[in-house]
């Protein structure tokens, strides 16, 4: 029996946000009142963000495997074979209460947590990626946290040494109370060298790596799966504090001590630190776990059983050792000014042993501590089935040049150049396309293949319609990896949503998850890994649905890939796909009809069409018959066109559909299109082709001048475009630092 | 040529730059771990970007103290050239190799773009492959690359023809004194930038540019 020191009343129950049932699920479990400390490890592997309760039932619906699939969900990263003997190893995950609270750190260590995802498993990462959600621009937080955020994801991957290339920024009030941001990371590994947290072998050493740790972070994983009131800012204790310095030496020496053969077993400490991570290991290869608490390099004396247990100081990592290599090992972290010190033994009697100046602190079931937790069907209801629009409802612009320049300065439309300047983009030197187009390429050290990336998700679609929604967003990724020539290959889904208690909200995460599914089983797509955030609410108010994917292409050769830029004067412009003017959820019905909160149907996603039209300017892609390429998507066809002209210093003429109204076929978010680029001389070809794969191509006009001119109609002028594109998000921070 | 990049805790750009050592020089650079104290035989040391120590106290402070610097420094002493890029400009400004300090960049964020980079001095042993004026294109990113020195100290650099390169057609991205974007010490052995030549040496990068800073070199210890 284990002394009590301390009184378990319903209070400090409610406190570690476990529920009246669940409570009792654990004094069933144990037979008898569990210690603080058990309690604790109890609140942080059982909330919402460790034990997917809530989630786990409609995740197991998606598809996780496939020709190319090493490793699906369940481990610390995803695992894509890319021949060769290699394989590219990617998730996503989200730190949105930490970044609302604290921006800097909270995003810092997303990055942080997310990388070490990735090299946990023998991988050097090569790319990092984050989708980013703000609250509205006037919203007086706003600015700050955008500050934060950009410069805590900067500041973290730029030390560390990774690409930031590319991600999302978008803006709404939704967010006001809550941001969002989803940290990405994929990073190269020997198909064959891949390391694993599944513990093996009785009596090993368990070692602790990286620094030390601290009381920052205590019950982080608690308060992410809790909604904020009021007195949000009070939990910023909770937020852990980040030091990339540390995370770069423990890549360097994670990496050297792999291939040194020592490692049996790794798993980061992340989420509830060191009780997630030994649980994990135990649990997932049916082993106890026996650990000596006063052997943890600890930053400050006298912590507690309970915060050594729970908290989340970053830059730490749990392994197996194979004890013959344990001298080897220690060296190789001495060498890098890391701790090193082992901290326990795996043991065969499938208990979780906690002891402490020679007491035992918790002694626990592991299995039922990790991959036994509670589960939930919650009960959830469908969103009606929204209305299309017809687009004769939506008043039409006077101006469409003075309306394009419009759409082009708007917070979620504007140039992110702001952003990603804070990045270092091009360290590693093999940023085949960076920031700003449709997917980001990297070249596979030393070449010639190539890997793509993307993060796309549309939130007001998923509010519309969220089935419609999830299709959307894996579609639109599966698009922009194909618009620069690249074989989608997979996906990791990073799942924003509000409450789940509430059958609303249940019902929305259950459409997207349904949406997702979809495009995945039709496209070919598995999800390999993912990451879930509930309880995305402010007083009592959800975020909009926000799904978030991240995809992963690759291309044989990179010198395969093309960009959005228009390349030279005279060429032909191609639209691919069908064009319905379909204003539903548009950007222009939003923000310049003004109908914010208007509720007809969003873009339909035909996944057939889809893959038929993407396969075929993929082939095009690949055969070098095409200059450019960008798919269209928030803002229309018009939008597409005069990105395309700005990244070229190229404007083009082109003629409008003759039947559709002007702004619907200029603005309308009709889905699987892309605007191709071609000689002149090929064009006839090119539709020919097209016609023959029964892809519907339309000769939109030609590229030249300074100008986008529609029919031969007023000039809109590209210097003054790209001005109002370039300018308004430097402008807004700007102001901001006036204040 | 034999070359040797120097490895601080916190280095984060010696792969490029042993990469693209290699594929100029056609010989695989040695990486030089920090707290050696002796440098292996080698015509040209390089001190790559990153964050060595992550940038704590100030940007290059604590390497500029390492072990290694000691050799370093003698072996600039006896002529041997020595660059430094990025961190590894802001750790020989630390060691007193070369004068002045970078300090925090005037917009105080992070910026990582290409500039335009104008050679100053096109006959230095750094930069004899470029014409004098020469423009070239060239990707900076660092947040402590704002060239700071006293008067005097900067009227003799300009006087004595140590500035090589400078931002050129006012893309400055850092609030540099006299748009100064690479020093030379008074014997023109040694010689620290802020922008990323290593960054810039094959169609991929954009441009091929940055070879010609590492050609100079292999030219002049010929």
């Amino acid at each position: 029996m284990i002394p009590n020191d301390v009184r378990i009343t319903p209070e400090l129950i409610a406190e570690h946000g476990l529920k009246p049932d669940e409570y009792q699920r654990i004094l069933d479990l144990i037979g008898r009142e569990p210690t603080l400390t058990e309690l604790g490890i109890f609140s942080a592997m059982w909330n919402e963000h460790c034990s997917y309760k809530s989630s786990k039932k409609w995740l197991r619906t998606l598809p996780t495997t496939g020709p190319r699939v090493i490793c699906g969900p369940g481990e610390n990263a995803g695992v894509v074979d890319i021949g060769d003997g290699q394989a590219i190893i990617f998730k996503m995950e989200s730190h949105n209460h930490p970044s609302y609270i604290e921006p800097h750190e909270g995003a810092a260590t997303g990055v942080g947590g997310i990388l070490r995802d990735v090299f946990t498993m023998g991988a050097r990462p090569i790319a990092a990626l984050n989708a980013l959600r703000f609250g509205e621009p006037d919203h007086p937080r706003t600015r700050h946290i955008v500050s934060g955020v950009v410069a805590g994801v900067g500041g973290y991957g730029n030390s560390f040494g990774v690409p930031t290339i590319g991600g999302e920024v978008n803006f709404d009030p939704s967010y006001n109370g809550n941001c969002l941001v989803n940290a990405f990371a994929a990073g190269l590994a020997d198909a064959d060298k891949i390391f694993y947290s599944e513990a093996k072998g009785v009596g090993l050493p368990i070692v602790y790596l990286g620094s030390k740790t601290g009381r920052d972070g205590i019950h982080g994983a608690t308060m992410a799966s809790a909604e904020f009131g009021e007195n949000s800012e009070e939990k910023r204790p909770t937020v852990q504090i980040g030091d990339p310095f540390s995370e770069k030496l423990l890549l360097e020496a994670c990496l050297e001590l792999m291939a040194s053969g020592a490692v049996i077993a790794i798993q980061d400490m992340g989420a509830a630190g060191l009780t997630c991570s030994a649980v994990e290991m135990g649990a997932k290869g049916d082993l106890g776990v026996e650990l000596d608490l006063d052997k943890v390099p600890c930053r400050e004396d006298g912590m507690t059983a309970y915060e050594m247990m729970l908290s989340e100081s970053q830059e730490r990592m749990l392994m197996v050792l194979d004890p013959a290599k344990e001298k080897e090992a220690e060296a190789i972290f001495v060498k890098w000014g890391l701790d090193f010190a082992v901290i326990g033994k795996t043991t065969d009697d499938l208990r979780f042993l906690i002891k402490q100046h020679g007491q035992v602190m918790a002694d626990l079931p592991i299995k039922e501590l990790g991959d036994q937790a509670p589960e939930y069907d919650r009960p959830w209801i469908a969103a009606e089935k929204p209305k299309p629009l017809d687009p004769a409802d939506v008043p039409a612009p006077n101006d469409i040049g003075d309306v394009l320049t419009r759409m082009l300065a708007l917070p979620d439309m504007c140039s992110r150049r702001w952003v990603w300047e804070q990045y270092d983009h091009l360290i590693q030197g093999n940023t085949a396309i960076g920031p700003g187009g449709d997917a980001a390429v990297i070249r596979v050290e030393n070449g010639p293949k190539g890997l793509a990336f993307t993060l796309d998700v549309t939130p007001r679609y998923c509010a519309a319609d969220p089935r419609e929604g999830g299709r959307q967003a894996v579609a639109e990724c599966w698009r922009n990896l194909t618009a620069v020539g690249a074989e989608p290959l997979a996906i990791t889904d990073n799942l924003n949503f509000g409450n789940p208690e509430k059958p609303d909200i249940m019902g929305q995460f259950v459409g997207c998850i349904e949406g997702i599914g979809d495009a995945c089983r039709a496209l070919d797509f598995p999800v390999v890994s993912g990451n879930v955030s509930l309880y995305n609410e402010t007083n009592g108010k959800g975020i909009l649905p926000t799904p978030a994917i991240g995809a992963v292409g690759l291309l044989d050769n990179f010198e395969q890939r093309v960009t959005v830029a228009f390349k030279a004067a005279g060429e032909a412009i191609v639209l691919i796909g069908e064009t319905k003017g379909h204003l539903g959820q548009s950007i222009y019905l939003r923000d310049i009809a003004g109908k914010t909160n208007d509720r007809s149907a969003p873009p339909p996603v035909d996944l057939a069409v889809e893959r038929r039209n993407g396969d075929f300017v993929r082939t095009e892609i690949r055969a070098g018959r095409t200059t450019a390429v960008h798919d269209i998507s928030d803002g229309g066809i018009l939008v597409a066109l005069a990105e395309m002209a700005m990244a070229g210093g190229l404007g083009a003429s082109v003629k409008p559909d003759a039947v559709l109204p002007l702004h619907a076929w200029a603005f309308g978010e009709d889905q699987a299109r892309y605007l191709v680029t071609m000689p002149e001389k090929e064009a006839e070809a090119f539709i020919a082709r097209a016609g023959k794969a029964g892809v519907p191509a339309t000769r939109l006009g030609t590229t030249g001048g300074n100008e986008l001119t529609l029919n031969g109609g007023v000039p809109i002028s590209l210097t003054g475009i790209k001005a109002a594109h370039e300018s308004w998000l430097p402008a807004y921070m700007a102001a901001g630092a006036e204040l | 040529m034999k070359s040797a990049v120097v490895v601080f805790p916190g280095s984060n750009r010696e792969r490029d730059m042993l990469r693209a050592l290699e594929t100029i020089t056609g010989t695989r650079p040695a990486a030089v771990w920090h707290a050696d104290r002796d440098l292996p035989d080698t015509d040209l040391v390089v001190l790559c970007g990153g964050f060595s120590y992550g940038d704590y106290l100030r940007t290059g402070a604590i390497a500029a103290r390492g072990n290694i610097m000691p050799a370093i420094a003698k072996a600039a002493d006896r002529g041997v050239r020595v660059l430094g890029v990025c961190n590894g400009f802001q750790i020989l400004c630390e060691a007193g190799l070369l004068p002045g300090v970078l300090m925090r960049n005037a917009g105080l964020k992070f910026v990582c773009k290409h500039v335009d980079l104008e050679v100053a001095n096109a006959d230095t042993d750094f930069t004899r492959k470029y014409e004098a004026g020469q423009v070239w294109r060239c990707p900076v990113a660092h947040g402590d690359g704002n060239y700071f020195t006293d008067p005097e100290t900067l009227k003799r650099l300009e006087g004595e023809g140590r500035v090589g390169l400078r931002y050129a057609h006012g893309t400055n991205p850092n609030g540099s004194l006299n748009d100064i974007a690479g020093i030379l010490n008074e014997r023109g052995n040694v010689f620290g930038l802020m922008p990323h030549p290593e960054n810039m040496i094959e169609p991929l990068n954009g441009s091929t540019d940055g070879r010609a800073l590492f050609e100079s070199v292999l030219e002049a210890v010929a």
